[in-house]
């Protein structure tokens, strides 16, 4: 295929679909949830699990068609409508992502199948983040001990993304990165499927945040946590980190999902930063003030000038996250194509949405309105799933073509 | 469907003009800088390589492959060259696409023809006026109809004007609509005046003053529909949004290759951060506007209406090369200030794509 910008039918309905669920049913449920931070959004919740999730047609994502595109158009269109709500949605989420892309063909039938079911709504998390372990994610302290048939998991997660719901709505689950020799550095890290309401995972809270605030960010403790020998995502043997940095395939698998996620995650982010563009457009056409695209930027005015500016960004950062999604379709290593568009996404709907209050003036500032909102949604962006300075630091290593150990 | 990937047809004419770019543009952007010469052996290997001439049509000698995406690829690798060489190797495409998209069957065998022989003949094209404010869609200069001629009046600036070409289109206001004039140089009441600019001092520019230039009605490019002009502005600025990225790859890349030989505290610069994250930043927003570039190029080639993109793509392409010509400033030090260095060069060059207009054209 030559370089083309056009969608395929299936994306276009996908778009025109999803975009139809967000205004339906996320938009008049954005404030309410915004305000009531730590109750479960049933409205949504269950529309999702009865019908959402079922439409309109599965993605084949190896192409032919738009492949992970499509999943970024439709992220896009979610998020346009509600990122709080889209990340409560009850699905397998991240931690389904990690079973689909490290679990045995039997892990995947075990864990994944309660969320094609039609029992009671069921989350999936990953929890990695601790207290003092963020950025990095090699520092863990959450210890993996064998003993028998088992492994006994102990330590604190915090930033859990729907760890409430894959905690403690039985079925799901919640995929808990831990140690199982501290001395081999990153080659110990392992990562195990956590069934919910297994003995010894205790969820301690969800945090209080700036935004997002329909999605529970929850604390798990783990004490003396209890799991099978058969719930470790890949291979149980660890191997010693050689001077070099090698000898840690364990790790640097699991951070090869986030290869996969970064595209999903800009293009959540792109879908924060065009509702408030689209709200800005918008509120320019009612007010009859053009935008003149064609007038040399020496010639058009403030808010021209910004608004023009304002869309060239969200468009470059969907064109980079898209990109990126089009080498994971073609099964092309996209390790800086994902961090790129991750780090460019985060920051420009940061500032976008930053703007667009600005531009609003009092009434941006308001919550009569929702781009106060976007604008505070919009920051996670440029903080989870890799900071902008973990991704900027990703592009460095690539661009210089040095080694971990070359650039800290 | 989306994609990214250009054909192979087209990896391989960017790979050639990468190539070119290399050997022959490259090693003499100091030199034409500094001189304000143009190398014309290096206009004449562009030519004979048909980067302009690929694109018209095979009826008046060309490669009649026109595409502005394969175009905007060509225009990126030759500007990382040097901007100067780039803007007058493809020059002809001032001439060629006004007369491909908006002349009659004997026009473009007047002048399509001609440029497409052996030599290398550059081509011109007068839009942007030197007023405070202009507006390049609502130029002032203007075409009155007299007789059977028409009368031009007016002034132009920036108007490229290599030896050896004998004409220049003009962008003039004719009864509210814009309309496209092929005149002369030596036309009556056309006066050049030399200019000297802030950078692309290889490429000689000129202020036009127009005053009363009877031109005949068979020099009007008239065919174009009444949208002509409009989109030929668009093409003009999806063209030098391509070159901006090239103008902010090469200094990139010259600062990033300085980055990790220059040593300082016990090692290279370039594995601080202060370093790394500044060369990070410039390698995405590179990406980001060469990916709007592509995607204003590809609504040319579809027919579909593309001022908006184009208008996305040049904004934010000059911003970064401008941004990122001054990072690489900034990443060479002292050094970038010193001419002995490419960095200064390529700040001056991409400051002026905030007022480049139709420059070059897709």
């Amino acid at each position: 295929m030559p370089i083309s910008f056009g969608l395929t039918p299936n994306s276009l309905n996908a778009r025109e679909h999803y975009h139809r669920m967000a205004t339906e049913h996320m938009r008049p449920l954005s404030r309410k949830y915004d305000d009531r931070e730590h109750e479960v959004p049933v409205e949504w919740v269950d529309y999702f699990w009865k019908e959402g999730r079922r439409g309109p047609k599965r993605v084949d994502l190896s192409g032919p068609g738009d492949g992970f595109v499509q999943v970024c158009v439709q992220a896009e269109e979610l998020c346009w409508g509600d990122a709080g709500l889209y990340l409560r949605m009850p699905t397998a989420a991240l931690g389904g992502s990690a079973v689909a892309a490290a679990g045995t063909p039997e892990q995947k039938e075990r864990f994944l199948a309660p969320f094609r079911g039609d029992g009671a709504p069921v989350w999936g998390a990953m929890a990695i983040t601790e207290p003092s372990a963020g950025s990095d994610s090699a520092a863990i302290q959450t210890t993996a001990e064998r003993d028998g048939d088992d492994y006994v998991l102990n330590g604190t997660k915090i930033f859990c993304t729907a760890g409430e719901g894959a905690s403690t709505a039985e079925g799901g689950f919640v995929v808990v990165w831990a140690t199982v020799d501290k001395s081999a550095g990153r080659g110990g890290i392992k990562a195990f499927v956590v069934p919910a309401n297994t003995p010894g995972m205790r969820l301690v809270g969800c945090e209080k945040k700036l935004g997002i605030r329909a999605s529970d960010t929850a604390t798990l403790v783990f004490e003396n946590c209890r799991v099978p020998a058969a719930n470790l995502l890949g291979r149980a043997e660890v191997k010693k980190q050689d001077a070099k940095g090698a000898g840690d395939k364990g790790f640097k698998g699991a951070m090869a999902t986030f290869d996969a996620s970064r595209p999903i995650v800009a293009a959540m982010a792109v879908g924060v930063g065009r509702a408030a563009l689209d709200f800005v457009l918008e509120e320019l056409e009612r007010r009859e003030i053009p935008l003149r695209y064609d007038a040399s930027p020496h010639v058009q005015t403030a808010v021209e000038s910004c608004v023009i500016d304002m869309e060239a960004e969200l468009q470059a950062a969907r064109l980079l996250t898209w990109r990126a999604a089009a080498m994971m379709t073609r099964g092309k290593p996209n390790n800086l194509e994902a961090s790129m568009a991750k780090a460019k996404a985060g920051l420009a709907v940061t500032r976008i949405t930053q703007k667009a209050v600005e531009i609003l003036g009092p009434a941006g500032y308001s919550k009569k309105l929702l781009v106060e909102k976007w604008m505070r949604d919009a920051k996670i962006n440029d903080i989870y799933e890799g900071t902008q300075q973990i991704n900027q630091l990703i592009v460095a290593r690539r661009i210089l073509d040095y080694s971990s150990s070359m650039l800290r | 469907m989306i994609d990214f990937e250009p054909t192979e047809e087209q990896e391989l004419i960017a790979s050639t003009v990468r190539q070119f770019a290399e050997k022959e543009v490259r090693p003499q952007a100091r030199e034409c800088d500094e001189s304000a010469k143009l190398p014309s052996a290096t206009l004449q290997a562009a030519h004979e390589l048909g980067l302009v001439t690929n694109a018209i049509d095979e009826k008046y000698g060309g490669g009649g492959e026109r595409s502005a995406l394969t175009a905007v690829l060509i225009a990126e690798e030759l500007a990382w060259g040097d901007l100067a060489i780039a803007l007058a190797a493809l020059s002809p495409s001032l001439l060629a696409i006004p007369v491909a998209d908006c002349g009659n069957e004997e026009q473009k065998q007047r002048w399509l023809t001609p440029l497409c022989g052996d030599s290398f003949v550059p081509g011109a094209l007068a839009l942007v006026e030197p007023h405070f404010a202009a507006d390049p869609f609502a130029p002032r200069t203007s075409a009155r109809a007299d007789g059977g001629d028409f009368v031009l009046e007016g002034a132009k600036c920036l108007v490229p004007w290599i030896e050896g070409g004998d004409r220049v289109v003009v962008i003039a206001q004719h009864d509210g609509a814009l309309d496209l004039f092929c005149v002369p140089r030596d036309a009556q009441g056309l006066t050049a005046t030399p200019e000297r600019n802030m950078g692309i001092h290889g490429l000689p520019t000129v202020e036009l003053s127009l005053s009363e230039v009877r031109v005949p009605r068979d020099a009007v490019l008239a065919d174009g529909g009444p949208d002509a002009g409009r989109r030929l502005i668009h093409r003009g600025r999806v063209a030098l949004a391509a070159a901006a990225v090239g103008v902010a790859r090469a200094a990139f890349e010259v600062a990033r290759d300085y980055a990790k030989q220059r040593e300082a505290f016990g090692g290279p610069i370039a594995a601080k951060q202060a370093i790394a994250f500044k060369l990070a930043d410039m390698a995405i927003e590179i990406d980001g506007a060469r990916l709007l570039t592509w995607e204003a190029a590809w609504r040319l080639d579809q027919g579909l209406e593309a001022g908006r993109e184009a208008a996305l793509a040049h904004r934010q392409a000059q911003r970064v090369a401008l941004e990122v010509a001054d990072g690489a400033v900034q990443v060479f030090g002292g050094h970038g200030y010193i001419r002995d260095y490419l960095p200064e060069m390529h700040l001056r060059n991409a400051r002026g794509f905030s007022c480049f207009e139709a420059l070059s054209l897709v």
